[in-house]
Protein backbone atom coordinates (compact mmCIF):
# COMPACT_ATOMS: atom_id res chain seq x y z
CA UNK A 1 0.00 0.00 0.00
CA UNK A 2 1.39 3.13 -0.83
CA UNK A 3 2.52 5.76 2.35
CA UNK A 4 -0.22 7.97 0.99
CA UNK A 5 -2.96 5.93 1.16
CA UNK A 6 -2.30 4.27 4.32
CA UNK A 7 -3.49 5.03 7.25
CA UNK A 8 -0.29 5.63 9.22
CA UNK A 9 1.43 7.42 6.65
CA UNK A 10 -1.45 10.07 5.86
CA UNK A 11 -1.45 10.62 9.77
CA UNK A 12 2.56 11.26 9.46
CA UNK A 13 1.62 13.36 6.45
CA UNK A 14 -0.76 15.57 8.39
CA UNK A 15 1.86 15.75 11.69
CA UNK A 16 4.64 17.04 9.63
CA UNK A 17 3.02 19.71 7.12
CA UNK A 18 1.20 20.57 11.10
CA UNK A 19 4.36 21.00 12.30
CA UNK A 20 6.03 22.80 9.90
CA UNK A 21 3.57 25.48 9.89
CA UNK A 22 3.62 25.60 13.41
CA UNK A 23 7.44 26.61 13.19
CA UNK A 24 6.35 28.95 10.50
CA UNK A 25 3.81 30.32 13.16
CA UNK A 26 6.89 30.61 15.87
CA UNK A 27 9.03 32.45 13.68
CA UNK A 28 6.17 35.02 11.92
CA UNK A 29 4.82 35.85 15.62
CA UNK A 30 9.05 36.55 16.41
CA UNK A 31 8.87 38.77 13.62
CA UNK A 32 6.00 40.52 14.06
CA UNK A 33 7.14 41.21 17.51
CA UNK A 34 9.26 43.88 15.55
CA UNK A 35 6.37 45.72 15.86
CA UNK A 36 7.01 46.76 19.42
CA UNK A 37 10.09 48.61 18.38
CA UNK A 38 13.03 45.78 19.98
CA UNK A 39 14.40 45.76 16.48
CA UNK A 40 15.84 49.77 14.51
CA UNK A 41 13.55 50.48 12.49
CA UNK A 42 10.31 48.67 13.72
CA UNK A 43 8.44 46.45 11.71
CA UNK A 44 9.51 48.44 8.35
CA UNK A 45 12.92 47.16 8.90
CA UNK A 46 11.60 43.67 9.28
CA UNK A 47 9.64 43.92 6.22
CA UNK A 48 12.11 45.57 4.14
CA UNK A 49 15.00 42.75 5.27
CA UNK A 50 12.34 40.25 4.04
CA UNK A 51 11.39 41.56 0.85
CA UNK A 52 15.22 42.67 0.04
CA UNK A 53 16.20 38.79 -0.07
CA UNK A 54 16.14 37.30 -3.80
CA UNK A 55 13.02 36.84 -5.47
CA UNK A 56 13.63 33.19 -6.35
CA UNK A 57 14.18 32.84 -2.73
CA UNK A 58 10.91 34.41 -1.33
CA UNK A 59 8.77 32.94 -3.97
CA UNK A 60 10.31 29.28 -3.46
CA UNK A 61 9.36 29.74 0.09
CA UNK A 62 5.91 30.70 -0.83
CA UNK A 63 5.55 27.81 -2.66
CA UNK A 64 6.67 25.40 -0.05
CA UNK A 65 4.08 27.09 2.51
CA UNK A 66 1.46 27.17 0.00
CA UNK A 67 2.32 23.67 -0.72
CA UNK A 68 2.61 22.18 3.03
CA UNK A 69 -0.79 24.21 3.29
CA UNK A 70 -2.39 22.14 0.85
CA UNK A 71 -1.17 18.76 1.47
CA UNK A 72 -2.74 19.60 5.09
CA UNK A 73 -6.00 20.78 3.61
CA UNK A 74 -6.38 18.08 1.64
CA UNK A 75 -5.67 15.24 3.88
CA UNK A 76 -7.35 17.21 6.83
CA UNK A 77 -10.35 16.99 4.98
CA UNK A 78 -9.82 13.38 3.46
CA UNK A 79 -9.81 11.60 6.51
CA UNK A 80 -12.49 13.41 8.67
CA UNK A 81 -14.59 12.09 5.93
CA UNK A 82 -13.61 8.80 6.24
CA UNK A 83 -13.33 8.81 9.87
CA UNK A 84 -16.93 10.08 10.25
CA UNK A 85 -18.12 6.98 8.58
CA UNK A 86 -15.92 4.91 11.21
CA UNK A 87 -19.08 4.61 13.61
CA UNK A 88 -22.13 4.72 11.29
CA UNK A 89 -24.63 5.38 14.21
CA UNK A 90 -23.68 7.28 17.30
CA UNK A 91 -24.65 6.22 20.62
CA UNK A 92 -27.64 7.33 22.41
CA UNK A 93 -25.36 8.59 25.64
CA UNK A 94 -22.54 10.29 24.86
CA UNK A 95 -19.64 9.93 27.43
CA UNK A 96 -16.22 10.92 26.12
CA UNK A 97 -13.39 10.19 28.75
CA UNK A 98 -10.60 11.25 26.90
CA UNK A 99 -10.90 13.34 23.72
CA UNK A 100 -11.23 17.22 24.13
CA UNK A 101 -13.31 20.20 22.41
CA UNK A 102 -10.24 20.90 20.72
CA UNK A 103 -9.31 17.03 19.64
CA UNK A 104 -13.07 16.17 18.34
CA UNK A 105 -13.22 19.92 16.48
CA UNK A 106 -9.92 19.87 14.55
CA UNK A 107 -12.05 19.79 11.18
CA UNK A 108 -13.75 23.50 12.19
CA UNK A 109 -10.81 24.97 13.68
CA UNK A 110 -8.91 24.37 10.81
CA UNK A 111 -11.57 25.34 8.23
CA UNK A 112 -11.90 28.63 9.80
CA UNK A 113 -7.99 29.21 9.95
CA UNK A 114 -7.65 28.45 6.39
CA UNK A 115 -10.73 30.91 5.88
CA UNK A 116 -8.55 33.33 8.66
CA UNK A 117 -5.35 32.66 6.19
CA UNK A 118 -7.09 34.14 2.85
CA UNK A 119 -8.11 37.16 4.82
CA UNK A 120 -5.09 37.66 6.05
CA UNK A 121 -3.18 37.24 3.19
CA UNK A 122 -5.88 39.28 1.26
CA UNK A 123 -5.35 41.98 4.37
CA UNK A 124 -1.39 42.49 4.65
CA UNK A 125 -0.03 40.61 1.86
CA UNK A 126 -1.76 41.74 -1.51
CA UNK A 127 -3.32 44.36 0.06
CA UNK A 128 -6.80 44.78 -1.23
CA UNK A 129 -9.20 44.78 1.94
CA UNK A 130 -8.01 48.77 2.74
CA UNK A 131 -6.23 50.19 -0.16
CA UNK A 132 -6.11 53.46 0.85
CA UNK A 133 -3.42 52.06 3.57
CA UNK A 134 -1.72 49.34 1.98
CA UNK A 135 2.05 49.74 2.67
CA UNK A 136 2.67 49.03 -1.31
CA UNK A 137 1.51 52.34 -2.03
CA UNK A 138 2.74 54.42 0.84
CA UNK A 139 6.12 54.70 1.29
CA UNK A 140 7.68 56.18 3.96
CA UNK A 141 11.69 57.25 4.59
CA UNK A 142 13.83 54.08 6.69
CA UNK A 143 17.14 55.19 7.63
CA UNK A 144 18.62 56.49 4.02
CA UNK A 145 15.57 54.73 1.77
CA UNK A 146 11.66 55.27 1.13
CA UNK A 147 10.20 51.93 1.93
CA UNK A 148 6.75 50.02 2.38
CA UNK A 149 4.71 51.68 5.38
CA UNK A 150 3.90 47.90 7.04
CA UNK A 151 3.38 49.62 10.54
CA UNK A 152 0.82 52.64 9.39
CA UNK A 153 -0.90 49.70 7.51
CA UNK A 154 -1.06 47.48 10.51
CA UNK A 155 -2.28 50.43 12.79
CA UNK A 156 -4.79 51.38 10.60
CA UNK A 157 -6.25 48.01 10.33
CA UNK A 158 -6.42 46.90 13.96
CA UNK A 159 -7.78 50.17 14.99
CA UNK A 160 -11.09 48.71 13.33
CA UNK A 161 -12.73 46.88 16.06
CA UNK A 162 -14.18 43.96 13.53
CA UNK A 163 -10.42 43.72 12.00
CA UNK A 164 -9.09 43.19 15.18
CA UNK A 165 -12.04 41.18 16.27
CA UNK A 166 -11.52 38.65 13.55
CA UNK A 167 -7.63 38.55 14.18
CA UNK A 168 -8.64 37.55 17.99
CA UNK A 169 -10.81 35.09 17.12
CA UNK A 170 -8.79 33.56 14.71
CA UNK A 171 -6.02 33.40 17.42
CA UNK A 172 -8.68 31.23 19.34
CA UNK A 173 -9.21 28.94 17.06
CA UNK A 174 -5.43 28.59 16.82
CA UNK A 175 -4.72 28.05 20.29
CA UNK A 176 -7.79 25.10 19.98
CA UNK A 177 -6.45 23.81 16.79
CA UNK A 178 -2.46 23.58 18.23
CA UNK A 179 -3.48 22.75 21.52
CA UNK A 180 -4.56 19.10 19.74
CA UNK A 181 -1.97 19.55 16.85
CA UNK A 182 1.07 19.79 18.37
CA UNK A 183 0.64 16.65 20.89
CA UNK A 184 -0.52 14.60 18.45
CA UNK A 185 2.94 15.59 16.17
CA UNK A 186 5.08 13.45 18.68
CA UNK A 187 2.54 10.70 19.09
CA UNK A 188 2.23 10.47 15.39
CA UNK A 189 5.80 10.52 14.81
CA UNK A 190 6.23 7.84 17.32
CA UNK A 191 8.50 10.27 19.94
CA UNK A 192 5.97 9.82 22.95
CA UNK A 193 6.08 7.05 25.44
CA UNK A 194 3.41 7.17 28.57
CA UNK A 195 6.33 9.16 30.44
CA UNK A 196 6.62 11.52 28.01
CA UNK A 197 3.36 12.21 26.89
CA UNK A 198 1.60 14.12 29.60
CA UNK A 199 4.49 16.61 29.39
CA UNK A 200 4.64 16.57 25.84
CA UNK A 201 0.48 17.40 25.59
CA UNK A 202 1.33 19.80 28.75
CA UNK A 203 4.19 21.58 26.82
CA UNK A 204 2.38 21.49 23.69
CA UNK A 205 -0.82 23.20 25.33
CA UNK A 206 1.81 25.60 26.73
CA UNK A 207 3.32 26.66 23.57
CA UNK A 208 -0.01 26.96 21.74
CA UNK A 209 -1.36 29.72 24.51
CA UNK A 210 2.08 31.52 23.87
CA UNK A 211 1.46 31.78 20.49
CA UNK A 212 -2.12 32.75 21.03
CA UNK A 213 -1.10 35.83 23.57
CA UNK A 214 1.88 36.55 21.28
CA UNK A 215 -0.24 36.78 18.30
CA UNK A 216 -3.22 38.61 20.08
CA UNK A 217 -1.19 40.75 21.23
CA UNK A 218 -0.42 43.39 18.42
CA UNK A 219 -4.08 43.83 17.88
CA UNK A 220 -5.32 44.65 21.45
CA UNK A 221 -2.50 46.70 21.86
CA UNK A 222 -3.32 48.78 18.71
CA UNK A 223 -7.42 48.83 18.93
CA UNK A 224 -6.43 50.01 23.29
CA UNK A 225 -4.62 53.08 22.05
CA UNK A 226 -1.56 51.70 23.75
CA UNK A 227 0.66 50.88 20.36
CA UNK A 228 0.51 54.07 17.92
CA UNK A 229 1.59 54.51 14.59
CA UNK B 1 -24.94 -11.51 51.10
CA UNK B 2 -23.91 -8.80 53.46
CA UNK B 3 -27.71 -7.30 53.02
CA UNK B 4 -31.05 -8.16 51.04
CA UNK B 5 -31.73 -4.78 49.75
CA UNK B 6 -32.72 -4.86 46.45
CA UNK B 7 -32.92 -2.63 43.40
CA UNK B 8 -34.81 -2.06 40.24
CA UNK B 9 -33.72 -0.55 37.46
CA UNK B 10 -34.99 0.99 34.06
CA UNK B 11 -33.16 -0.60 30.71
CA UNK B 12 -33.11 0.79 27.76
CA UNK B 13 -31.61 -2.07 25.40
CA UNK B 14 -30.55 -2.27 21.84
CA UNK B 15 -33.03 -5.14 20.03
CA UNK B 16 -32.09 -5.45 16.43
CA UNK B 17 -32.95 -9.04 14.49
CA UNK B 18 -30.08 -9.38 12.30
CA UNK B 19 -27.76 -7.25 10.38
CA UNK B 20 -30.06 -5.69 8.08
CA UNK B 21 -32.89 -5.43 10.48
CA UNK B 22 -32.88 -1.14 11.92
CA UNK B 23 -33.08 -2.14 15.03
CA UNK B 24 -34.76 -0.37 18.00
CA UNK B 25 -34.97 0.68 22.13
CA UNK B 26 -36.91 -1.05 23.99
CA UNK B 27 -37.27 -0.64 28.07
CA UNK B 28 -37.46 -3.31 30.22
CA UNK B 29 -37.22 -3.54 34.21
CA UNK B 30 -34.73 -5.55 36.25
CA UNK B 31 -36.23 -6.22 39.08
CA UNK B 32 -34.37 -8.14 42.23
CA UNK B 33 -31.38 -6.82 41.44
CA UNK B 34 -28.27 -6.69 44.50
CA UNK B 35 -25.58 -5.26 44.39
CA UNK B 36 -23.28 -8.21 44.12
CA UNK B 37 -24.94 -9.41 40.83
CA UNK B 38 -22.54 -8.65 38.09
CA UNK B 39 -23.97 -6.45 35.15
CA UNK B 40 -24.28 -10.20 32.86
CA UNK B 41 -26.28 -11.77 35.81
CA UNK B 42 -27.78 -8.86 35.87
CA UNK B 43 -29.18 -9.23 32.61
CA UNK B 44 -29.66 -13.03 32.65
CA UNK B 45 -32.02 -12.26 35.47
CA UNK B 46 -34.25 -9.77 32.78
CA UNK B 47 -34.19 -12.65 30.38
CA UNK B 48 -35.45 -15.17 32.56
CA UNK B 49 -37.97 -12.99 33.36
CA UNK B 50 -38.38 -12.45 29.30
CA UNK B 51 -38.26 -16.05 28.84
CA UNK B 52 -41.00 -16.49 31.33
CA UNK B 53 -43.22 -14.18 29.51
CA UNK B 54 -42.47 -15.64 26.38
CA UNK B 55 -40.79 -13.15 24.97
CA UNK B 56 -37.33 -13.06 23.00
CA UNK B 57 -34.49 -12.51 25.47
CA UNK B 58 -31.71 -9.97 25.26
CA UNK B 59 -28.85 -12.09 22.87
CA UNK B 60 -25.49 -10.72 23.91
CA UNK B 61 -22.18 -12.11 23.77
CA UNK B 62 -20.44 -13.41 27.25
CA UNK B 63 -17.82 -16.51 28.32
CA UNK B 64 -15.91 -16.94 30.74
CA UNK B 65 -16.93 -14.24 33.14
CA UNK B 66 -13.92 -13.70 34.93
CA UNK B 67 -12.76 -11.11 33.21
CA UNK B 68 -10.15 -12.71 30.52
CA UNK B 69 -11.44 -14.03 27.57
CA UNK B 70 -12.49 -10.41 25.86
CA UNK B 71 -16.27 -11.90 24.14
CA UNK B 72 -18.24 -9.47 26.39
CA UNK B 73 -19.23 -6.68 24.80
CA UNK B 74 -21.14 -3.95 25.69
CA UNK B 75 -21.66 -0.36 25.66
CA UNK B 76 -23.07 0.73 29.14
CA UNK B 77 -24.52 4.45 29.08
CA UNK B 78 -21.97 5.47 26.51
CA UNK B 79 -18.77 4.29 27.46
CA UNK B 80 -17.26 0.81 26.27
CA UNK B 81 -17.99 -2.04 29.16
CA UNK B 82 -19.29 0.69 31.65
CA UNK B 83 -16.54 3.01 31.62
CA UNK B 84 -15.16 1.54 34.99
CA UNK B 85 -11.31 1.41 34.94
CA UNK B 86 -10.12 -1.93 33.51
CA UNK B 87 -12.96 -3.46 33.53
CA UNK B 88 -14.96 -5.88 31.41
CA UNK B 89 -18.74 -6.03 32.03
CA UNK B 90 -18.48 -9.46 33.19
CA UNK B 91 -16.56 -7.44 36.30
CA UNK B 92 -18.67 -4.68 36.36
CA UNK B 93 -20.90 -5.44 39.47
CA UNK B 94 -24.32 -3.20 40.36
CA UNK B 95 -22.89 -2.06 43.35
CA UNK B 96 -21.85 1.26 41.14
CA UNK B 97 -25.46 1.01 40.38
CA UNK B 98 -28.42 3.02 42.65
CA UNK B 99 -32.05 1.79 43.03
CA UNK B 100 -33.92 3.31 40.45
CA UNK B 101 -31.02 4.03 38.00
CA UNK B 102 -31.74 4.33 33.76
CA UNK B 103 -29.28 2.51 32.48
CA UNK B 104 -28.73 2.59 28.28
CA UNK B 105 -27.42 -0.69 26.97
CA UNK B 106 -26.15 -0.80 22.89
CA UNK B 107 -23.81 -2.80 21.23
CA UNK B 108 -20.43 -2.14 19.87
CA UNK B 109 -20.81 0.37 16.81
CA UNK B 110 -18.21 0.73 14.48
CA UNK B 111 -18.32 0.08 10.49
CA UNK B 112 -16.20 -2.55 11.24
CA UNK B 113 -18.04 -4.34 13.37
CA UNK B 114 -21.82 -5.18 11.58
CA UNK B 115 -24.24 -6.55 13.88
CA UNK B 116 -25.51 -10.15 13.99
CA UNK B 117 -28.22 -9.71 16.39
CA UNK B 118 -29.26 -7.29 19.77
CA UNK B 119 -26.21 -6.82 21.27
CA UNK B 120 -24.00 -9.05 19.22
CA UNK B 121 -21.37 -7.92 17.02
CA UNK B 122 -18.79 -9.55 14.07
CA UNK B 123 -15.73 -8.52 15.22
CA UNK B 124 -13.97 -11.14 13.00
CA UNK B 125 -12.33 -8.23 11.37
CA UNK B 126 -9.71 -7.89 13.90
CA UNK B 127 -8.94 -11.80 13.43
CA UNK B 128 -8.39 -10.40 9.85
CA UNK B 129 -5.60 -7.99 11.17
CA UNK B 130 -4.23 -10.88 13.11
CA UNK B 131 -4.19 -13.13 10.10
CA UNK B 132 -2.04 -10.55 8.15
CA UNK B 133 0.99 -10.17 10.46
CA UNK B 134 0.16 -11.24 13.97
CA UNK B 135 2.30 -14.14 14.23
CA UNK B 136 6.12 -14.92 13.63
CA UNK B 137 6.83 -17.68 10.99
CA UNK B 138 9.26 -19.67 12.86
CA UNK B 139 10.27 -23.53 12.89
CA UNK B 140 9.40 -24.68 16.29
CA UNK B 141 10.44 -28.02 16.43
CA UNK B 142 10.39 -29.53 19.73
CA UNK B 143 9.26 -28.55 22.96
CA UNK B 144 12.03 -25.71 23.62
CA UNK B 145 13.73 -24.99 26.91
CA UNK B 146 11.81 -21.63 28.22
CA UNK B 147 14.38 -19.30 28.93
CA UNK B 148 16.67 -20.67 25.39
CA UNK B 149 16.30 -17.18 24.05
CA UNK B 150 17.19 -14.60 27.09
CA UNK B 151 15.25 -11.58 26.93
CA UNK B 152 15.93 -8.46 29.25
CA UNK B 153 13.74 -7.88 31.90
CA UNK B 154 12.19 -4.57 31.11
CA UNK B 155 11.39 -5.61 27.75
CA UNK B 156 10.09 -8.81 28.32
CA UNK B 157 7.79 -6.49 31.01
CA UNK B 158 6.77 -3.93 28.15
CA UNK B 159 5.64 -6.54 25.41
CA UNK B 160 3.42 -8.71 28.01
CA UNK B 161 1.91 -5.15 28.90
CA UNK B 162 1.20 -5.01 25.32
CA UNK B 163 0.52 -8.45 25.10
CA UNK B 164 -2.35 -8.06 27.44
CA UNK B 165 -4.98 -7.17 24.95
CA UNK B 166 -7.61 -9.56 25.01
CA UNK B 167 -9.11 -8.57 21.69
CA UNK B 168 -12.83 -7.26 22.87
CA UNK B 169 -12.81 -4.72 20.73
CA UNK B 170 -13.81 -1.70 23.28
CA UNK B 171 -10.65 0.38 21.76
CA UNK B 172 -12.84 -0.09 18.37
CA UNK B 173 -16.06 0.77 19.77
CA UNK B 174 -14.84 4.01 22.24
CA UNK B 175 -13.35 5.46 18.92
CA UNK B 176 -15.11 8.41 17.68
CA UNK B 177 -13.17 7.52 14.49
CA UNK B 178 -13.98 3.41 14.56
CA UNK B 179 -10.23 2.90 14.58
CA UNK B 180 -8.75 -0.40 15.35
CA UNK B 181 -4.72 1.55 16.27
CA UNK B 182 -4.71 0.24 19.86
CA UNK B 183 -5.42 -3.28 19.20
CA UNK B 184 -2.74 -3.35 15.74
CA UNK B 185 -0.69 -1.32 18.04
CA UNK B 186 -0.29 -3.32 20.91
CA UNK B 187 0.26 -6.83 19.13
CA UNK B 188 2.61 -5.11 16.64
CA UNK B 189 4.61 -3.75 19.57
CA UNK B 190 4.38 -6.76 21.89
CA UNK B 191 5.61 -8.67 18.32
CA UNK B 192 8.77 -6.21 17.60
CA UNK B 193 9.64 -6.03 21.03
CA UNK B 194 10.59 -10.13 21.47
CA UNK B 195 13.59 -11.21 19.60
CA UNK B 196 11.35 -14.07 17.63
CA UNK B 197 9.29 -11.20 16.26
CA UNK B 198 12.04 -8.24 15.38
CA UNK B 199 12.94 -10.14 11.50
CA UNK B 200 9.57 -9.85 10.17
CA UNK B 201 8.67 -6.63 12.02
CA UNK B 202 8.71 -4.11 8.67
CA UNK B 203 6.38 -6.61 6.94
CA UNK B 204 4.10 -7.39 9.96
CA UNK B 205 3.29 -3.52 10.74
CA UNK B 206 3.12 -3.02 6.58
CA UNK B 207 0.32 -5.74 6.15
CA UNK B 208 -1.48 -5.15 9.66
CA UNK B 209 -2.18 -1.67 9.09
CA UNK B 210 -3.30 -2.32 5.27
CA UNK B 211 -5.47 -5.09 6.81
CA UNK B 212 -6.89 -2.68 9.24
CA UNK B 213 -7.43 0.01 6.47
CA UNK B 214 -9.04 -2.76 4.11
CA UNK B 215 -11.47 -3.90 6.86
CA UNK B 216 -13.44 -0.59 6.94
CA UNK B 217 -11.75 0.93 10.40
CA UNK B 218 -11.32 4.40 10.93
CA UNK B 219 -8.25 6.21 11.23
CA UNK B 220 -6.25 7.56 14.89
CA UNK B 221 -6.95 11.16 15.42
CA UNK B 222 -5.34 10.87 18.82
CA UNK B 223 -8.66 11.26 21.41
CA UNK B 224 -6.96 8.40 23.23
CA UNK B 225 -10.91 7.26 23.97
CA UNK B 226 -9.65 4.04 22.92
CA UNK B 227 -6.94 3.76 26.26
CA UNK B 228 -10.05 4.68 28.54
CA UNK B 229 -11.88 2.61 27.19
CA UNK B 230 -9.98 -0.56 27.19
CA UNK B 231 -10.52 -3.02 30.04
CA UNK B 232 -6.61 -3.74 30.12
CA UNK B 233 -5.30 -0.66 30.55
CA UNK B 234 -3.24 -0.84 27.09
CA UNK B 235 -1.05 2.36 26.65
CA UNK B 236 -1.28 4.79 23.78
CA UNK B 237 2.35 4.36 23.67
CA UNK B 238 1.84 1.35 21.48
CA UNK B 239 0.33 2.89 19.32
CA UNK B 240 3.03 5.71 19.01
CA UNK B 241 5.48 2.42 18.71
CA UNK B 242 3.81 0.78 16.17
CA UNK B 243 3.75 4.58 13.84
CA UNK B 244 7.48 3.91 14.86
CA UNK B 245 7.22 1.12 13.52
CA UNK B 246 5.51 1.87 10.48
CA UNK B 247 8.32 4.91 9.57
CA UNK B 248 11.36 2.26 9.90
CA UNK B 249 9.41 -0.16 7.50
CA UNK B 250 9.46 2.64 4.92
CA UNK B 251 13.26 2.43 5.09
CA UNK B 252 13.70 -1.09 5.69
Amino acid sequence: MQFTSSSIGRKILMAITGQAMVLFAVVHLLGNSSIFGWLNGGINAYAEHLHSMPLPIIMGFRLVLLAIVCVHIWFGIQLTIENRGGRPQEYAVKSTQKATFASENMIWTGSLLALFLVYHLAHFTFQVINPETAALSNLVPLHDMMVPNVMGMVVAGFKNFFVSFIYAGAMVALFLHLSHGIQSFFQTMGWSCDKSQPVIIKVGTLVALGLFLGYVTIPLTIFAGILKG
Amino acid sequence: MSDHKTMTLTLIVWRQKSANDPGKFETYTAKNITEHHSFLEMLDCVNEDLIHADKDPIVFDHDCREGICGMCSQIINGAAHGGQERTTVCQLHMRKFKDGDTIYIEPWRARAFPIIRDLIVDRSALDKIIQSGGYTSCHTGGVADGNAILIPKAVADEAMDAAQCIGCGACVAGCPNGAAMLFTGAKVSQLALLPQGKGEASMRVKNMTKTMTECGFGNCTNHYECMAACPKGINVKFIARMNREFLKAQFA
